[in-house]
């Protein structure tokens, strides 16, 4: 019998099982794909919003800021990639600068740091490349961006170093309410827990549904994000944010983590669960808008592009509490901004099973350490010269596009990289320009050896995600 | 001597293809002795490794070999004239001190991290493949989507189908070849769509693996949509409006459960650009003048490193060249520089080299823009030549002889594709 089970594990779900694993208590997180993450936590922004968007009679609003805060720590404590790179919110027309003061105002009331309102000049000696048309900005220096995946990454594997138990390939199917706890019926076994925590993002509705719960409904808005070749490195220094719009913050550039830029998202209602594909539509509203702000950007510079689902309850706010069923937790309707939003969520959470009756007892072992992976490209001559005496594997380049050497790759494997795409989001390897044409079957080749799999059992995301068929099988 | 690396060469090549290989065994003919070859992949040979299939060495052996027998019988050349060769190792970087000593640094996983001085370098990076993401094809994105290139990887090297039911986006030649590859290895070929209205490949490839098997082509004609959550399931295709739109009235599905794209070639220039040389927006390698240095002294470029070229023979006769002028730049001759700029005119896509010498015979390279028959191609007002037909997909190469080029006083030469006029004919 577990404590805690969580049902999901994108970020939310892991977020809160990190910092559970503070406590001595028995703890599983349950996830239904081959990796955590691969929900619509690796398909978004990946910005740590400043907060001055949401409002702040909302739960999203209020827990924003926040959670921008905790970023810090988070950081120092797991070595993902996070850098505060701030904000512009650009002005087009003299109609719009009202609007940058009432956000302005509403950001200061939440106690967003450092809110400015730049003229032009100002704007064009920060961000040259941007239109001349754009007269005005507010900037907001707490802003940030990280590598998403990386973090869900990082807070799970430091959540199992702290005794939490991870089951992938797990799919809840059938929760059964006992007595004094609640039995989650999975695709492999059937988990006993005291709490459940429902963390399923855009199935969270149906989980809860399991349970005998209808008071919510999810309905999935996709966003359409392009990410462009890194030729364009350096062209924006900080996110640009247009006006906001009524349901979006709007079509963004976002000089992503590791300096390549991206655009996006686009804002479109759906009602399948699992689409997560791009349109003709969403590539020219993409374009068409961003061309106005930064000229130099068009869509010949795409090497790649995805979509996610935003989790959007009925409410269009977070749903985050208990329900009439006794230890059932939602952690619901987590649309953006989510992902800033994850740290304060945890403490949120934590707060509410305490007041249902969780006791909380700290371990005095908790690990909240957990150092980042090599990043062989980004070091200088002296400290490459040390990993390579140390491991010749350094020297062994496996990705040529990011510069991945094959040590990078075993180190991806190490710490839970079990598909190519798994490999991708804690190495690099393949997201470049030619997109694992040369380093796919070398990490296959990696994966089968380490993993002990045929190569034709190598997936790229798990699934039915197949990459090769044996030549004799017919 | 393969796996030996000293710490000076005269001439040091990037690449080990049959770029890499021709331009180490020119730089040897002209008297160098010490030429080393580097090459990222566990062997020299380079793309044509994975070619098992004959159409190679036609012009330069006049045998039909496959491509590991022309990279075979190059790499037994290479060592017979005792040029090392390091596989595995990959170049990171290379630095140019004032007196234009050069500094190779390498990264190799039998010698660590290393930097060999040279007097000349020669880039021989070779290309790599267009993917998915540079067309942009709307729809999900799931497994079995991957480059004609990968593909023939999969079968050829490491005994792995891609797929049972196959469709192909591009002509390339790639994916033609493909197609006869994997309809051999009873897989069922879909079909090939082409965005062109002409094909992408060369004529003898439309001709022996797709006629021949019965695998339509459908010109004028896109992939508009993909299918399929985790595998790919199938894909929507429409025929193309004059701007190259798919026109979506028309469109059909093709169920299949792997998209090859052949979709063009880039250049791997990103070595060249790290080193600030000029590039040709055209075709995605260096600037070069006749004796195929780029902007960079004593740095020169051949093979589809400076343009993708459509034979592996015509790769090797300019790598030679490319090869001796290296050769003979570290032993410390210099040409005087060429004074002729060449520039594409009507109907060229782009020629290479970009600039002449009225010193010595040159062999130009062009493409162009669309396809034309009959025709002449006219230089300047120094020559023209008839030919029945021009078509993107096959380069045309000519010679200029010296003695026209001393009747030239000018410095721009232009190069124009013309129709005929009448009363001309092609002989
Ligand atoms: C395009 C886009 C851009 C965004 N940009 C930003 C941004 O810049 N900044 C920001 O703060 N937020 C952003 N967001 C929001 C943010 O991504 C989300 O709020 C956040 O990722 C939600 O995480 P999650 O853990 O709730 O959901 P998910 O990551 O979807 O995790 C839910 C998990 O539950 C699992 N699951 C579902 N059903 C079951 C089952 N039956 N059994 C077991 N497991 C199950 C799923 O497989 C999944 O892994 C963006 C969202 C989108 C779509």
């Amino acid at each position: 019998m577990y404590d805690i089970a969580v049902i999901g594990g994108g970020v939310i779900g892991c977020a809160i099982a990190r910092e559970m694993s503070r406590y001595r208590l028995g703890i599983v997180v349950v996830e239904k794909y081959e990796e955590v993450g691969f929900g619509t936590t690796k398909t978004n922004s990946g910005i740590i919003h400043a907060g001055h968007h949401s409002p702040p009679d909302t739960l999203k609003g209020k827990l924003v800021v926040r959670g921008n805060k905790l970023y810090d720590r988070l950081c120092k404590d797991l070595n993902f990639g996070f850098s505060r790179i701030g904000e512009l919110v650009v002005a087009r027309s003299e109609s719009e600068i009202p609007e940058l003061e009432r956000l302005k105002k509403q950001g200061e009331a939440k106690g967003v740091p450092g809110l400015e309102i730049w003229d032009r000049e100002r704007l064009r000696n920060a961000e040259p490349n941007l239109s001349n048309t754009l007269i005005a900005a507010l900037h907001a220096p707490s802003a940030g961006v990280i590598n998403p995946y990386e973090l869900a990454n990082a807070l799970s594997e430091n959540a199992v170093d702290n005794g939490v138990d991870l089951k992938v390939n797990c799919a809840v199917e059938k929760i059964v309410v006992e007595k004094g706890f609640l039995a989650v019926h999975t695709s492999t076994e059937t988990i006993k827990a005291r709490f459940v925590i429902n963390c399923a993002g855009v199935y969270a509705d149906k989980i809860a549904g399991m349970a005998g719960l209808s008071d919510f409904t999810i309905h999935p808005r996709k966003g359409e994000e392009y990410m462009l070749d890194k030729r364009l490195k350096g062209l924006v220094q900080r996110l640009i944010f247009p006006i906001p719009e009524k349901n979006t913050k709007g079509i963004l550039i976002i000089p992503t983590f590791d300096g390549t830029i991206m655009v996006g998202p686009t804002a479109q209602d759906t009602t399948d669960r699992d689409d997560a594909s791009t349109t003709y539509e969403g590539s020219e509203q993409v374009f068409g808008f961003v061309s106005k702000i930064c000229p130099s950007i068009t869509e010949r510079d795409t090497i790649t592009e995805f979509a996610g689902l935003r989790a959007v309850s009925n409410t269009n706010d977070f749903i985050i509490g208990p329900t009439r069923i006794k230890g059932f937790i939602n952690a619901a309707g987590i649309q953006s901004p989510g992902l800033t939003c994850a740290p304060a969520i945890a403490l949120y959470v934590r707060d509410i099973l305490k007041s249902e009756g969780l006791v909380l007892e700290k371990k005095k072992n908790f690990k909240p350490h957990l150092p980042g992976p090599p990043r062989f490209a980004s070091l200088n001559d002296e400290q490459q010269r040390r990993l390579v005496e140390k491991d010749r594997l350094f020297a062994k380049v496996v990705c040529r596009c990011e510069l991945v050497t094959e040590a990078e790759i075993h180190s991806a494997v190490d710490h839970g990289a079990r598909t190519l795409d798994g490999i991708k989001f804690r190495s690099r390897a393949g997201m470049g320009r030619c997109q694992g044409g040369f380093c796919a079957p070398r990490c296959m080749d990696i994966l089968s050896k380490r993993l002990d799999k045929p190569f034709q059992e190598i997936t790229k995301r798990g699934g039915d995600s197949w990459v090769v068929k044996k030549m004799m099988d017919s | 001597m393969l796996g030996r690396v000293e710490k000076k060469y005269g001439v040091v090549v990037v690449g080990g293809g049959p770029a890499g290989m021709g331009a180490a065994l020119g730089a040897r003919d002209c008297g160098e002795e010490k030429v080393l070859i580097l090459d990222r992949e566990p062997e020299a040979g380079g793309i044509l490794l994975q070619c098992i299939h004959s159409g190679f060495g036609m012009h330069y052996f006049r045998e039909e070999l496959t491509g590991p027998e022309y990279a075979e019988r190059f790499l037994q050349k290479v060592i017979d004239h005792d040029i090392d060769v390091l596989p595995g190792s990959y170049v990171s970087g290379v630095a140019v001190d004032s007196g234009g000593s050069k500094k190779v640094r390498i990264m190799s996983e039998s010698h660590g991290l290393i930097t060999v001085e040279t007097k000349s370098v020669v880039l021989a990076m070779g290309c790599r493949e267009r993917t998915r993401g540079a067309v942009r094809i709307p729809g999900t994105r799931p497994s079995g989507i991957l480059t004609a290139g990968l593909a023939q990887k999969f079968v050829n090297l490491k005994g792995y189908l891609p797929g049972k039911r196959i469709a192909i986006l591009g002509s390339g030649d790639i994916g033609l070849i493909m197609a006869r590859r994997l309809t051999l290895e009873g897989c069922r070929v879909e079909g090939v769509f082409e965005l062109m209205p002409y094909s992408n490949g060369l004529t003898r490839n439309v001709v022996q693996c797709l006629e021949d098997f019965d695998i339509p082509l459908h010109l004028s004609t896109t992939v508009a949509y993909v299918h399929g959550r985790d595998r790919i399931e199938k894909i929507t295709v429409a025929p193309v409006n004059p701007d190259l739109k798919p026109d979506m009235s028309r469109a059909w599905d093709v169920p299949c459960d792997t998209l090859l794209i052949s979709v063009g070639l880039i250049p791997e220039n990103e070595l060249t650009q790290n080193l600030g040389i000029g590039l040709d927006v055209v075709t995605g390698g260096p600037l070069v003048s006749s004796t195929l240095e780029t902007s960079m002294p004593g740095m020169f470029a051949c093979g589809n490193v400076l343009h993708v070229h459509d034979l592996v023979d015509y790769v090797t006769r300019e790598a030679m060249l490319a090869g001796r002028f290296a050769g003979e730049w570290s032993k410390g001759v210099r040409r005087p520089k060429d004074n002729i700029r060449l520039v594409p005119g009507d109907n060229v896509r782009y020629c290479v080299p970009h600039t002449l010498s009225p010193e010595r015979e040159h062999t130009i390279h062009l493409r162009c823009k669309a396809a034309m028959k009959p025709c002449k191609i006219r230089v300047g007002s120094l020559m023209e030549k008839k030919l029945r037909f021009v078509f993107p997909a096959e380069m045309i190469m000519f010679k200029i002889k010296p003695d026209l080029l001393d009747k030239f006083h000018g410095d721009t030469l232009r190069i124009d594709i013309l129709p005929l006029e009448k009363g001309e004919r092609v002989d």
